[in-house]
């Protein structure tokens, strides 16, 4: 039995998304949200190039891709930064302890 | 079947990514999840792309993962999940099939046949909004790269400096 490779990709990109989804709405742990977003955003990543490589513009979802990776690398630097910085001040990485502060 | 090898390890390591209980064996992962990624782009004729995933998604991203989490430490407290379980999954299931009824049951469309296009013209020219915004996005970047390397002087120090007076 031959896959097609479009069906195996298609398939990588729904468990890339599936993963990412269950990363971000289980962790407590900042860094490992920032995590789950990497993953996630990998699965949009080959969603663009999948879906440019069946209209046949594939140079067009490069380019939109490489978009999505700047962006996708700025915010885990900022969110990085931000956890970091929420550590030093909080003593915690723990969301929770996030929405508990007050003032 | 060179897409399904690479496919299930890119997904085997997203999994350990996500599942691995220390921070930075989960970097690790993430980065050989981006190394597989960064195969399959260039199976399905992307090139560019491809270096481009391989040298800032398994390079500058895990360097800076690494980075901060030798700077904040494993965090032992957050171990247990935030919402329960069976949710998190139902959750999971819901945007999965809602997905795949978006996607699988058209079938994928035929090819359709576009001018030659090169990279680079597509890039600097159709969509120079973006390099626009890339540029904006890059400073943010620089000044949260700040952020992380500097700011060691945290409020303790104020309230030190007030119990004096």
């Amino acid at each position: 039995m031959i896959i097609e490779p479009r069906l195996v990709i298609t398939m990588a990109v729904i468990c890339l998304v599936g993963i990412g989804i269950y990363g971000l709405l289980i962790t407590r742990n900042l860094i490992k949200v920032i995590v789950a977003l990497q993953i996630l955003v990998k699965g949009a990543i080959l969603a663009l190039v999948l879906a440019a490589e069946l209209q046949g513009q594939i140079q067009l979802g490069q380019s939109m891709a490489l978009t999505l990776i700047v962006a996708d690398t700025i915010v885990a630097v900022v969110g990085l930064a931000l956890g970091l910085q929420v550590r030093r001040r909080v003593g915690s990485l723990d969301l929770r302890d996030l929405s508990k502060l007050k003032g | 079947m060179l897409e399904v090898v690479v496919a299930g390890g890119m997904i085997f390591c997203a999994v350990l990514a996500i599942r691995s209980s220390h921070l930075l064996q989960s970097a690790i992962w993430l980065a050989g999840s981006s190394a597989f990624t960064a195969i399959l782009l260039y199976l399905m004729g992307a090139p560019q792309i491809a270096v481009i995933e391989l040298s800032v998604g398994a390079g500058l991203v895990t360097v800076l993962f690494v980075f901060a989490i030798n700077i904040t430490g494993e965090d032992a407290s957050t171990v247990l999940p935030s919402i329960p379980r069976p949710v998190a999954w139902a959750a999971v299931v819901l945007a999965i099939a809602a997905f795949a009824w978006m996607v699988l049951p058209g079938q994928q469309p035929a090819l359709t046949e576009a001018g030659p296009a090169v990279f680079t013209s597509v890039l600097w020219k159709d969509r120079a909004v973006d390099m626009v915004l890339q540029v904006a996005l890059i400073f943010a970047g620089v000044l949260g790269i700040l952020t992380l390397l500097g700011g060691h002087e945290d409020t303790g120090e104020v309230a030190g400096g007030a119990h004096d007076h």
